[in-house]
């Protein structure tokens, strides 16, 4: 694996006394998809938000091991929260537009660098929306509430407001999920196209989804990578036994 | 059918037929009655204010008839503390004898030789028209004790004679209402309304001012930054003062604030509409800050999860999403918060200085349409034309708040949203 973007060091974490991530070691290469899959409750999501540090939020967390990415640990006490965020952008599970115009919540993030410029907004929020794929639908309602659109316009307006930003890293959490099987396929080919100049690292429950859009499959079980490899080696010949239950629906 | 275990039933038109429940019914009925009769009671009441304020619509004749009745039963009336001339009543105190005056009597009025000392009293003749608690000798109100009728016959012809003057009156009651004097108690009584709806826009608008903020801001500190812990004990302590009896929040003004505040801006009028806006504030506070601390946190956390994804701080979490999140539910605590501030008698009687003056400088005293009603109601005869404005200022309150709250339903909430949260 040339280019390593994220390398994870015996990453732990803990809600109060509960262990819910043991130990993981993983490295994570750029501008590939990682997929990251195992069965409800196994610590996939968790792992998720240590990447842009979301769990600082939660007041009972506390993790010990490192995170480096591109060589620095977003751990370190003298890294900033805000910033590290900005770098990398996270799409959740429920697509959670702001209650704005569908034009303020891509402009959003700009906003807040303080970026005011109508021109420069405009640009911004055009070419989001374009990578996006969803600029032809939108072009005409971008005065529009965001609540007003389908889940699935909901889902790339959220990815879209996270282009914005121009983070290096996107994580998705299940980004499609709660989507019908057509926006899950445009969805799908967006991780494709983004990937040329994104790292992303996307959680899924769907096999058939982690073996179509990514480059590298991660295996996680109560708290414990399993496995970790090429997407076609992990679900054509997997090496532990787990894995291999696991991918071919023996449990899970 | 009624049998513990439900035994299977095939699924036949018999067993799908409908059936009356009764303890349903009766509890629907129950349900929706409370509802209608709680509605009916708001209508009631307000249909109640506005009757008494009627005379002041219908001119001229009424109220003389009024004015009339009012001085007739005044006679008869065997309660009436006032002492007439021949048969003096033993329990009636300040009650005067036409021959032996006594030289403590209190408002007493003799016909013919006033007394120097005699406080309010008011001679027959020259009359004050300013004069302030000044009994006059034909409308002898209930309450007025004190108060000498010389003779039946005598003051019969005067009140005739009067009802002639109030007529006059009447007919400019309503170019009245709209100038700047109240000076409901006198000879030439003068009911406008325009000062007190100044005071009272004046003092509302200066409590709003400092409470609006503070309250609002507080609510978004507990909402987005306290910790659960600190958010459980600020919460509950603010929500107290809104348990705090507004007498005391008056009293700590009368007494305390308008000194201090004295102290600082120096101003003449020691209590005035800053004082009593500053203690309302303190009333509404509590108010706003519960409801919109409500509607703050009940901001779904996803809001805050995307906001703070895209690299935003807390602040600007707090101050770009989710406060405009939440504009109806603060909307709707100011508008509690302004209708509070509007009816509250206690404080504006006990800090506001209760003077009706035009004016825009805030440190000036003021007298709100609240505090009017309170102050006044006591003294006014049943059925006068003071009484009826009295009434119609209620009904003015009423349909103020009512007003604001349509306005806030229809226009201003559906603006303020769709600049906040697009179309």
């Amino acid at each position: 694996m040339k280019d390593i973007k994220i390398q994870v060091n015996d990453l732990s974490l803990y809600y109060g006394e509960k262990k819910a991530l043991k130990e993981i070691t993983m490295q994570v290469p750029a501008n590939k998809v990682t997929a990251l899959i195992g069965p409800s409750g196994c610590g996939k999501s968790t792992f998720l938000r240590c990447i842009n540090r979301m769990n600082d939020l939660i007041p009972s967390v506390s993790i010990t091991g490192q995170m480096l990415v591109e060589g620095v640990d977003i751990y370190d006490k003298n890294v900033d929260v805000v910033n590290i965020r900005k770098k990398i952008g996270m799409v959740f599970q429920k697509s959670n537009p702001f209650p704005k115009s569908i034009y303020e919540n891509v402009a959003y993030g700009s906003r807040i660098n303080g970026i005011n410029d109508k021109n420069t907004l405009d640009e911004i929020v055009e070419t989001s929306l374009r990578q996006a794929a969803i600029w032809d639908e939108l072009k005409d309602r971008l005065g529009d509430s965001a609540l007003g659109l389908s889940g699935g316009q909901q889902q790339r307006l959220c990815i879209a407001r996270t282009l914005a930003v121009s983070p290096d890293i996107i994580l998705m959490d299940e980004p499609a999920s709660a989507l019908d099987p057509i926006s899950t396929s445009k969805i799908e080919e967006l991780v494709h196209e983004l990937k040329e100049q994104y790292t992303i690292i996307i959680v899924t429950h769907n096999m058939q989804q982690a073996a179509r859009t990514s480059d590298h499959t991660a295996f996680f079980y109560m708290g414990e990578l399993i496995e970790m490899g090429k997407t076609n080696e992990i679900f054509t010949k997997p090496e532990k036994k787990q894995t291999e239950d696991y991918i071919t629906g023996r449990f899970g | 059918m009624n049998s513990q275990v439900p035994t299977k039933q095939n699924f036949t038109k018999e067993s799908l037929k409908k059936q009356f429940r009764l303890s349903e019914f009766l509890a629907e009925k129950i349900i929706s009655s409370v509802a209608f009769l709680s509605i009916a009671i708001i209508f009631l009441i307000f249909i109640f204010v506005f009757k008494e304020s009627l005379p002041i619509f219908s001119q001229g004749k009424e109220s003389v008839k009024t004015e009339m009745q009012q001085s007739t039963a005044s006679n008869d009336k065997p309660e009436s503390y006032g002492a007439e001339t021949e048969s003096l009543q033993p329990e009636s105190y300040g009650g005067v004898e036409k021959e032996e005056l006594q030289p403590e009597s209190y408002g007493g009025v003799e016909k013919e030789e006033l007394q120097p000392e005699s406080y309010g009293g008011v001679e027959k003749e020259n009359l004050q028209p300013e004069s302030y608690g000044g009994v006059e000798k034909e409308e002898l109100q209930p309450e007025s004790y004190g108060g000498v009728e010389v003779e039946p016959l005598v003051a019969e012809d005067n009140s005739a004679a009067t009802a002639e003057v109030k007529e006059e009156k009447e007919s400019s009651i309503w170019d009245s209402l709209l100038t700047p004097d109240w000076v409901p108690v006198s000879e030439n009584p003068r009911f406008g309304l325009l000062s007190l709806l100044i005071g009272t826009l004046k003092v509302t608008i200066i409590s709003m001012l400092i409470a609006g903020p503070i309250a609002i801001l507080a609510a978004l500190y507990t909402a987005c930054f306290a910790s659960k812990r600190t958010k459980e004990i600020i919460k509950p302590i603010i929500e107290m003062l809104a348990a705090f009896p507004s007498v005391v929040i008056g009293f700590f003004a009368l007494m305390i604030m308008a000194t201090f505040f004295q102290d600082i801006f120096g101003y003449d009028s020691r209590l005035n509409a800053f004082v009593g806006g500053v203690a309302m504030a303190l009333a509404s506070i509590p108010i706003i800050y519960t409801i919109s601390e409500d509607a703050l946190s009940s901001i779904p956390k996803t809001y805050t999860e995307a906001s703070l994804a895209l690299g935003a701080n807390k602040w600007q979490t707090a101050f770009y999403v989710v406060l405009p999140a939440a504009t109806p539910g603060i909307f709707a605590a100011l508008l509690l918060g302004v209708g509070r501030v509007f009816g509250e008698t206690m404080i504006a009687l006990m800090a506001t200085g209760n003077a009706a003056l035009m004016s825009a400088n805030p440190f000036e005293s003021v007298r709100t349409f609240a505090a009017t009603i309170g102050a006044e109601m006591a003294e006014t005869v049943f059925g006068e034309t003071h009484y009826s404005v009295l009434f119609f200022i209620g009904s003015l309150l009423f349909i103020f708040s009512f007003g604001l709250n349509a306005l806030a339903e229809f226009y201003v909430k559906g603006r303020l949203i769709k600049k906040f949260q697009g179309k």
